[in-house]
């Protein structure tokens, strides 16, 4: 599965992955709470030299993530025009593309398993309620992994459904999808159980 | 009995693996008032074992209480004295299980990750990981591939990858539920030299009747009970009969 | 958790992912093509139930935010969880989670009607009463210029919502999940 992280060995790259994200959850606030002009531009301005000078990353890796939201900051702009002033629109807009240009400097310089381990983190102090922050990476994992499987499969069910004349029934191919999925499931969980995933001590069969 | 046997999987190094003998003492299963099991019991102690048996036999169910997946309604399943439903863990680590559909028991995206999961369960130290997973990775010819994507593997690399994951967790005992049933001819024989070359027991469920030539004993299901229980020679006949 | 949650929860994940990869459907007399990825939302709530389903959903969006372009949008990042319209992800787990809770609640008399209910309430409600605020607070525009921008996609979400509970009463008979009296067989 593709990921939006970009090998490299820039300062950025090396940098701790859970000060990453606190850089971007200050900046976040930063942001809101003081909205002028001259402070979202030095925004700008210094997470593009973070990105791009010192993480020395291709501008295409960030455009690719500013790409989804364009349009919208365009009509956003747009509709300050006309409601409110151009300087409101420029500071609104700006700060968004600071904010969304911040966090493709970090998903682009910062490996999935480190990101992994920093919600593994945050997820600790949950362990006394028993929330098992381990899991957080094996479900991800998980999840990776069953992407290219569940695709497979739902595109095998509409060769079938195809073969017996069926044409483009998008509805008639989630049912037989998701049992197939969720008979998976079933034997997927067994499967767990015999590769050792319960290691913490468990309650016995409540079913008998 | 099969001592000694080449060991395609293991590590060459270790000493003979301990056996692992499993006792059923009249157990019965059911799934809500569908009653799959009636009154088994058995001991098995040899190394090679088969279980055939139409569809709804209850070979499956049968084939998961050897490690505890599936603790009996009623009746006892000891494994080396170990009672499945109070140790289920301590059972797991002694009997491995291959399941029929590969793609559901792959739980990493790529193969070195994957063989190491149970690895990683057992708390074993990463650099004593990596050198089992190379073992097992090379002993059953996936060692090209250990940074693919599971998802690109054929189904019977696939079938080979599952047989990893589980062979390199060292289990004395292996449950096999119909390994071959949704591979090809060449896989399938491929499958079959694999399971033929392990040092561990093992217990085969199957559909293909030619994996138990040379097997210890054969026992064939017939709604939920033991319908017959012998060498090859004995049951295979009497099953093909049987099916008419 | 039991190991099997875990299955059920990576898997639901796994198909909203899928769901995303569905081409965008145009619907006559409708603004905006239909994705298909907040069917999966539905779905996940309407299938697995309350907990689970907001699970999945949760992981979903941590994988999103991992880095893997898993949006109907063909986004992915940390991005799109800034943006101006991530108040609609967010909702995505609690609107798991509604619909879910409200599943359980029905489900001993679970048919289309309320499957509707649900979906209807968890799938657009709440999602809306989440989104529409959060792109107000954040774009600084007003809450009624807000609300009129995502009036263009409601037509689709009530075909979804209504896609959501036929496949969910289907998959109901078919394979219940939230209430599991029985272990279920397998084969053999």
């Amino acid at each position: 599965m593709l990921s939006l992280y970009r090998p490299g060995t820039s300062p950025v790259h090396r940098a701790r992955a859970g000060l990453k994200l606190a850089g971007l959850a200050a900046l976040g606030t930063g942001l809101f709470a003081v909205p002028r002009i001259e402070v979202v531009l030095a925004a700008l301005a210094a997470v593009l030299a973070t990105g791009l000078l010192l993480g020395r990353l291709p501008a295409g890796a960030l455009w690719a993530q500013v790409r989804p939201v364009w349009l919208l900051l365009a009509g956003l702009f747009g509709f300050h025009l006309l409601v409110t002033d151009a300087l409101t629109g420029t500071v609104a807009v700006l700060r968004l593309l600071a904010l969304v240009l911040a966090a493709a400097v970090v998903t682009a310089t910062t490996r999935v398993t480190e990101l992994v381990a920093v919600v593994e983190w945050l997820l600790r102090p949950l362990e006394v309620v028993g929330v098992r922050p381990a899991r957080v990476g094996l479900l991800v994992a998980m999840t990776l992994r069953f992407i290219p499987v569940v695709a497979e499969r739902a595109a095998r069910i509409r060769e079938a459904q195809a073969a017996r004349g069926a044409s483009g029934v998008r509805l008639g191919l989630l049912v037989p999808l998701l049992v197939q999925v969720l008979q998976l499931a079933h034997t997927l969980g067994e499967a767990l159980d015999a590769r050792g995933a319960d290691d913490v001590p468990v309650r016995r069969p409540r079913r008998a | 009995m099969r001592w000694g046997r080449p060991g395609a999987g293991a590590a060459g190094t270790a000493p003979p693996l301990p056996r692992t003998d499993v006792e059923l003492r009249e157990v019965t299963h059911a799934y809500g008032d569908r009653t799959v099991l009636t009154g088994v019991s058995l001991t098995l102690t040899e190394s090679r074992i088969g279980v055939i048996g139409a569809n709804g036999s209850g070979k499956s169910t049968f084939a998961r209480l050897l490690n505890g997946l599936v603790v009996p309604t009623a009746g006892t399943v000891l494994v080396d004295g170990l009672d499945t439903r109070t140790q289920a863990r301590e059972v797991r680590r002694r009997v491995g299980f291959v399941f029929q559909d590969p793609d559901a028991q792959i739980v990493h995206p790529t193969v070195a990750e994957d063989v190491a999961f149970g690895l990683t369960n057992q708390g074993v130290p990463a650099g004593e990981i990596a050198r089992r997973v190379d073992e097992v990775l090379v002993a059953y010819g996936l060692d090209g591939h250990r940074d693919h994507p599971a998802h690109l593997l054929s189904g019977g690399q696939k079938q080979l990858l599952a047989i990893a994951g589980v062979l390199v967790m060292a289990p004395q005992r292996v449950v096999f539920d119909e390994p071959t049933t949704l591979l090809d001819l060449r896989n399938t024989r491929r499958v079959a030299r694999v399971v033929d070359g392990l040092e561990q027991d093992v217990v085969v469920v199957t559909h293909h009747l030619e994996l138990l030539a040379g097997f210890d004993r054969v026992l064939v299901f017939e709604d939920g009970r033991v319908a017959a229980d012998g060498t090859p020679a004995e049951t295979v006949p009497w099953y093909v009969a049987r099916c008419g | 958790m039991k190991t099997r949650d875990l299955a059920y929860v990576a898997l639901f994940a796994a198909i909203v992912a899928v769901l995303g990869q569905f081409p965008p459907v145009p619907v006559p007399g409708i603004p905006v093509p239909i994705t298909a990825q907040t069917l999966g939302v539905m779905l996940a709530g309407s299938v697995l139930g309350a907990r689970r389903g907001a699970l999945a959903l949760l992981l979903f969006l941590t994988v999103v935010a991992l880095g893997v372009p898993l949006l109907a949008s063909g986004a992915g990042g940390l991005g799109v969880f800034v943006g101006p319209t991530a108040g609609y992800l967010y909702s995505w787990p609690v609107a798991a989670f509604v619909i879910g809770w409200l599943t359980e609640r029905f489900w001993r008399r679970y048919n289309l009607a309320w499957a509707l209910v649900a979906n209807l309430i968890g799938g657009i409600a709440v999602i809306y009463a989440i989104g529409i605020p959060f792109t107000s607070l954040y774009a600084d525009i007003p809450l009624s210029a807000s609300a009129v921008g995502a009036l263009a996609f409601v037509p689709g979400d009530v075909v979804k919502a209504v896609a959501a509970s036929v496949v969910a009463v289907a998959v109901r008979r078919a394979y219940p999940v939230i209430e599991l009296p029985t272990r279920r067989a397998t084969a053999g």
